[in-house]
């Protein structure tokens, strides 16, 4: 590109969307009012497990400001159906998972602490709380079941799901892995917990729900990362109203890892409740509330074994999960420790047998489902945690032993669905190893050992499978909706440019990049391109933004939609300019015959295609806006090398990262300012999830990290800066080269962190999160065994 | 908002918000960054926990950052408060948001507000040259989701600088 | 928050009356910890009786035996004065270390040992030093303020005005926060005077501040951090949670006592 107006794709290019959120513009959904509108407060179940005898609002309806207080009576009076899970996950004796029924607001039973018992809806919040305190609910309390390892031997929480398992899941070949096992030379074992956490976006979930009595329609604005699969939701399965009358809008919103995709009971009550009550009705959780009841991630313990031959070369893989659903399945909860986990335990590495069993278990805690990176942190924390151990078993490098089982040869089918279309894993260890100076570790231990502290390095080589995802291959795999998504490219007469995305924005820095996109390749100013997102009545329908699939997969829908606006384009130009349309060229902007200087600007086909006077327009409609729908043909693997670095001080054990190296093949990038700000963000959570976060929960069932004052969030002071690299192999199957980025960082820290902690504490068994408290005392036992020793 | 019957006598409060005398009655509980938020339409101001840690709803009250989640509205009586919205002038952005967007020191916007406000008093409290360390230890009370903060820092780092370089220009 | 009525009195004694009229009226000051309170819905006082503005209670000031500090005193302001600096700096330290910037604009010295938060800071310092804690109605020793969690000797209504600390030789504080409320989970102030030691430990005990008398007495005899690696201090009264067992807050008081001498010596 010659034109110094255009932003190319690679180009660090500051972000549109700032503007507004650096001078306090923004405008995010508990920003927003409506005239009239009541608020509403969730009476939420103070036990774990209990059946409701009765619910008495007589009292607190008479309460003073309350507009109406609304029970799951209501809701079956109205027949309003259950939230639901939309992946159909079998089990591997043929039978169907065990949904059980999800109301919005409980009907004979709660099931976790916070489970939703009625909603009250006053003049003010203040109001709605008074009134809640009045309603008298007579429980029955039945024993909690919170603890995973356990809750088959539990009290059973669903009627149609004996045992609390909701499905026995499997994939892989189970013989071929244990033939595998049984020409095995060694064979390393480890159990591991994936801890519980929760995603704590900054903006706490909100909703408003409007409806207008005169077109019969509601409107929903909430904290969505996928508005058209929210309305969808809501209407075919819930039933609150057809499609065609609900509009839902997800304007700006605060963060979402996941915990933004599902449906929940509060703006499915508050978009019902509008029309009950006749009033907007508004709703913002505190942080409290979203301890309480936004769905957790990950909550896993497995058992995995891995064997080797004689040369160190990896035979095969078995492993077997067992997963928390929490009270309820949430909206895409059966697919994260399935298709999302067990398909990515081939790692980096060629495995030749692998064998993965998942039991999937509800326990009396709040659901759980998709968190950044979804299963993949999963399967990637297990692949690189006995990758470590059994390298340390054999003897052997763990950067050597990972390189000695690198896939090399693309494309590379595994045993467990994926299909690997492109990567050099050697490339991005090397990288990963020159810039952590893995060869100047030993010399750093000894000089910390001399200060009398514990260091330690740990490598973690993950892939994940993104741009989520071809529909047919997901939907042979039980996903209840196609995974494409769509894009609309309208060109205005005058030049500018909207962009209408199904993908949706909530940190990502779309507004930049997919403007960036049409800049490059129509050749105009970036800020003559808008994009348009979050809204159903404005945007086709869409997917939304999760399991890093905007770059993939909706900038993909953006370029064809662009490749029929410059085919037109092309058709129109060939008219005004008098050449044939096999001639014309369009490059930098401009519409040129080849071979002659006779050429058009872009803003001048534009122009011409709507005022339409000199073409024919019985061949050629007027107007310039194309939409496309693109579903793509894989996924896409990213994959690289994150190295950690960390020192011990064994008097407190206090863990200070001192070092984090993050090298990354994301294919191409498009802004490479804002793919580094996702890795940031990544790590800090992955950090988090190996140092300082965990959900608990006690015997009883109740949250013991509710606030902020037991839940640990990674703060600054937390975390150092750190240091990425980028490797790159093009992505083969979409048009840009994309793999995508937004989770990488979440899915490797956590295998980097704690093996570099292993490698200080001489011990394999350091659990997540490894808080002070932990690694004092793994730090007290090495002492006692080199005493010994 | 409606009379509701069971609320305590209401109490006047007049203060400078952005430079403008503001005055209500209101409920004696309502917060600060209610009062901002719901009775100014101040929305720049966020809400993001209920025990006074993640410091989205930091502003200034008489040239100190304070939590306006955890002050009502009638102890800033009186006082001089200043928001995100109170920034960027008429030449433009305040130096520091002018930072946070140059660095990319902000992905979803949420906490942004609380951050830069922090950010202020860092420099007024500790004068523009700010180390890495420093700037890491004095955002404890602000939380981030999204940065992982490495650009956080930067940003502060670097508007902490440029304010000086301005305080410099200004003085010579 | 439940309803309350405001009270903005203008003399002490205007306070003090009101708090008499009025049993469940609470006092307001810096409001860090009420306030969050009261949004919890975990207390329901009928009014809020708001302190900040009396006169006469924000004055820092260096007395013949150390320091007095006023009880609506800011910790930024403790944080940041020269006066203390000068007399106690390990004060100044501790100040700087209690909650975060924002808190610290906003959070009362008076506030935080009526409150008496067993993971606050203060208290350390009152009870190392053996400050005395003045009221509107008579002064209180350190060793009698503190009875237990969240239980001091303060009467109904009775409003501090300001603690004297007085100047020791030597002192130092030593704070390893919880990793998620950043509270104290064992914060160690040590006094050094010319005949004793006093080791103050907050965060860890599970009523509340107290005194190491066996640190404090090895220490008087040798007062370096290498003094305490042979003591241990006994788990069976300190807290367990989530964050620690009462063993591992045992080892961070030891650490901390350590670092308390290190700091008070350097």
């Amino acid at each position: 590109m010659n034109d110094s107006t255009v932003t190319p794709i690679g180009a660090a290019v500051r972000r549109k969307e700032d503007q507004r959120f650096i001078t306090g513009k923004g405008r995010y959904t508990d920003d927003l009012s409506r005239p009239g509108q009541a608020f509403a407060y969730f009476l939420r179940s103070p036990h774990a497990h209990a059946t409701i005898r009765g619910i008495d609002t007589a009292a607190a309806k008479a309460m003073p400001g309350v507009v109406g207080i609304l029970t799951g009576a209501d809701l079956a009076a109205d027949k309003i159906g259950d939230l639901i899970c939309g992946w159909l996950v079998t089990s591997k004796d043929g039978t169907p998972m065990h949904m059980g029924s999800h109301p919005a607001l409980a009907k004979d039973k709660v099931r976790y602490v916070g489970d939703h018992v009625a909603v009250v809806i006053a003049e003010t919040l203040d109001a709605a709380k008074d009134a809640a305190a009045a309603i008298a609910v007579d429980y029955e309390v039945l024993p909690a079941v919170a603890d995973l390892a356990a809750a088959d031997a539990g009290a059973q929480i669903h009627d149609n799901a004996p045992r609390n398992i909701s499905y026995e899941w499997e994939l892989g070949d189970k013989a071929a892995t244990e033939a595998a096992f049984a020409r095995a030379a060694h064979v390393t074992k480890i159990d591991l917990v994936n801890n519980r956490l929760a995603p704590n976006a900054m903006e706490p979930r909100a909703a408003i729900g409007e409806y207008d009595a005169g077109d019969e329609a509601y409107t929903l604005w909430t904290t969505s990362q996928n508005p058209h699969v929210a309305r969808l939701v809501l209407s075919a399965f819930v039933g609150i109203a057809p499609e065609h009358k609900l509009r839902v809008i997800a304007p700006d919103v605060g963060g979402g890892f996941g915990s933004k995709i599902f449906i929940y009971a509060e703006e499915t009550v508050c978009t019902w409740a509008a029309k009950k009550v006749g009033r907007p009705v508004k709703w913002t959780a505190d942080r409290s509330e979203a301890f309480l009841s936004d769905a957790h991630g990950r909550d896993h313990i497995s058992h995995a074994e891995l064997a080797t031959d004689a040369a160190g070369k990896i035979l095969g893989f078995k492993v077997h999960t067992r997963a928390n659903l929490g009270a309820y399945m949430s909206t895409f909860s059966s697919c994260i420790p399935t298709y999302l986990y067990a398909t990515l335990l081939s790692g980096q590495y060629a495995i030749p047998a692998i064998h993965c069993e998942v039991d999937a278990f509800y326990t009396t805690t709040a659901p759980v489902d998709a968190y950044r990176g979804a299963g993949r942190p999963e399967a990637t924390f297990l692949v690189e945690r006995i990758m470590d151990k059994a390298a340390r078993e054999l003897a052997i490098d763990p950067a050597e032993f990972r390189r000695r089982n690198f896939v090399t040869q693309f494309p590379h089918q595994t045993p467990v669905i994926m299909n690997y279309d492109a990567g050099d894993y050697g490339a991005s260890l090397d990288l990963a190893l020159e810039m952590a100076d893995y060869k100047g570790f030993p010399a750093r231990r000894a000089e910390a050992e001399a200060r009398g502290k514990l260091r330690g390095i740990g490598l973690s080589n993950y892939i994940e499978a993104c741009g989520i995802a071809p529909s047919a291959a997901v939907g042979s795999l039980g996903a209840g909706v196609g995974l494409w998504e769509s894009a609309e490219v309208r060109v205005n007469p005058t030049g500018n440019v909207e962009v209408l995305t199904g993908s949706h924005s909530h940190g990502q820095g779309h507004e930049t990049t997919f403007a960036q996109l049409v800049s490059a390749r129509l050749g105009i100013p970036i800020d003559q391109v808008s994009v348009v997102h979050g809204d159903t009545d404005k945007v086709q329908f869409g997917m939304g933004t999760y399991g890093s699939r905007s770059g993939a997969v909706g900038m993909s829908a953006i370029v064809k939609a662009l490749d029929k606006v410059e085919a037109k384009a092309k058709k129109i130009a060939a008219h005004i300019l008098e050449a044939a349309e096999g001639d014309i060229e369009f490059k930098d902007g401009r519409f040129t015959v080849a071979g002659t200087d006779r050429s058009l600007a872009f803003a001048e086909v534009a122009l011409n295609a709507y005022v339409a006077h000199k073409f024919p327009t019985s061949e050629i409609e007027p107007g310039l806006k194309e939409g496309a729908f693109y579903d793509p043909t894989n996924f896409t693997f990213p994959a690289g090398c994150h190295i950690c670095e960390v020192e011990v001080d064994p008097e407190t054990g206090v863990t200070r990262i001192v070092n984090f190296t993050a090298v990354d093949d994301f294919g191409v990038v498009i802004n490479p300012m804002i793919v580094e700000g996702q890795v940031h963000g990544g790590i800090a959570q992955g950090v988090g999830q190996a140092l300082l976060e965990g959900v608990t929960y006690d015997a009883d069932g109740q949250l013991v990290t509710g606030s902020y004052m037991d839940y640990t969030m990674p703060r600054a002071d937390d975390l150092p800066s750190f240091k990425l690299g980028l490797t790159q192999t093009r992505c083969p199957s979409n048009p840009l080269g994309i793999k995508g980025c937004g989770e990488a960082g979440a899915i490797a820290a956590p295998a980097a962190v704690i093996n570099a902690l292993a490698d200080a504490l001489g011990t394999q068994d350091v659990p997540m999160p490894a808080t002070p408290a932990k690694v004092w005392a793994l730090a007290k036992t090495r002492a006692v065994r080199q005493a010994a020793e | 908002m409606p009379e509701i019957a069971n609320t305590a006598a209401k109490v006047a409060v007049a203060m400078t918000v952005n430079g403008r005398l503001v005055s209500a009655e209101l409920d004696p509980r309502t917060l600060l960054v209610q009062f901002l938020r719901e009775k100014l339409l101040l929305t720049g101001t966020h809400v993001g926990c209920d025990t006074s840690q993640c410091g989205a709803c930091v502003v200034h009250v008489d040239g100190a950052a304070v939590k306006s989640c955890t002050m009502l509205a009638i102890q800033a009586d009186g006082m001089s408060v200043t928001t995100i919205e109170g920034l960027a002038g008429a030449s433009g952005l305040h130096p520091m948001q002018e930072a946070f967007r140059e660095h990319h020191g902000l992905q979803c916007g949420f906490c942004t507000p609380g951050m830069i406000m922090t950010a202020l008093d860092m420099v007024a409290r500790l004068g523009p040259d700010l180390d890495e360390a420093t700037i890491r230890e004095n955002l404890d009370g602000n939380l981030c989701r999204c940065t992982g903060y490495h650009n956080i820092v930067k940003a502060i780092g670097a508007g902490a600088a440029a304010m000086g370089a301005g305080a410099k220009v200004a003085a010579e | 928050m439940y309803a309350f009525d405001y009270q903005r009195p203008a003399a002490l004694a205007d306070a003090a009356a009101l708090l008499k009229a009025d049993p469940e009226a609470k006092i307001l000051a810096g409001g860090q910890t009420l306030l969050p309170t009261l949004k919890q819905r975990l207390a329901q006082p009928t009014a809020l009786v708001d302190l900040a503005r009396l006169p006469g209670l924000s004055a820092i000031e260096k007395t013949a035996e150390g320091v007095a500090i006023g009880a609506l005193v800011k910790h930024a302001a403790v944080a940041t004065s020269d006066v203390v600096r000068a007399a106690i700096p390990a004060l100044a330290d501790l100040a700087g270390l209690i909650g975060d910037p924002a808190v610290r604009n906003r959070g009362t010295l008076g506030g935080s040992l009526a409150n008496d938060d067993p993971t606050a800071d203060y208290p350390a310092a009152v009870l190392a030093l053996n400050a005395t804690v003045v009221t509107d109605r008579r002064s209180i020793g350190a060793g009698d303020y503190f009875q237990g969690l969240f239980t001091t000797a303060l009467e109904e209504g009775e409003i501090i005005t300001r603690v004297d600390f007085p100047q020791v030789e030597r002192a130092g504080y030593a704070k390893f926060r919880n990793p998620a409320s950043r509270y104290a989970m064992a914060g160690v102030f040590v006094a050094k005077t010319a005949d004793a030691v006093r080791v103050a430990v907050t965060g860890a005990g599970q009523s509340g501040v107290f005194l190491w008398e066996e640190a404090g007495d090895i220490l008087a005899s040798d007062f370096s951090p290498a003094a305490l690696a042979r003591l241990e201090l006994d788990p069976a009264d300190l807290m367990s949670d989530l964050h620690g067992s009462a063993e591992y807050r045992a080892q961070l008081v030891k650490a901390m006592a350590k670092r308390a001498v290190a700091k008070a010596l350097a």
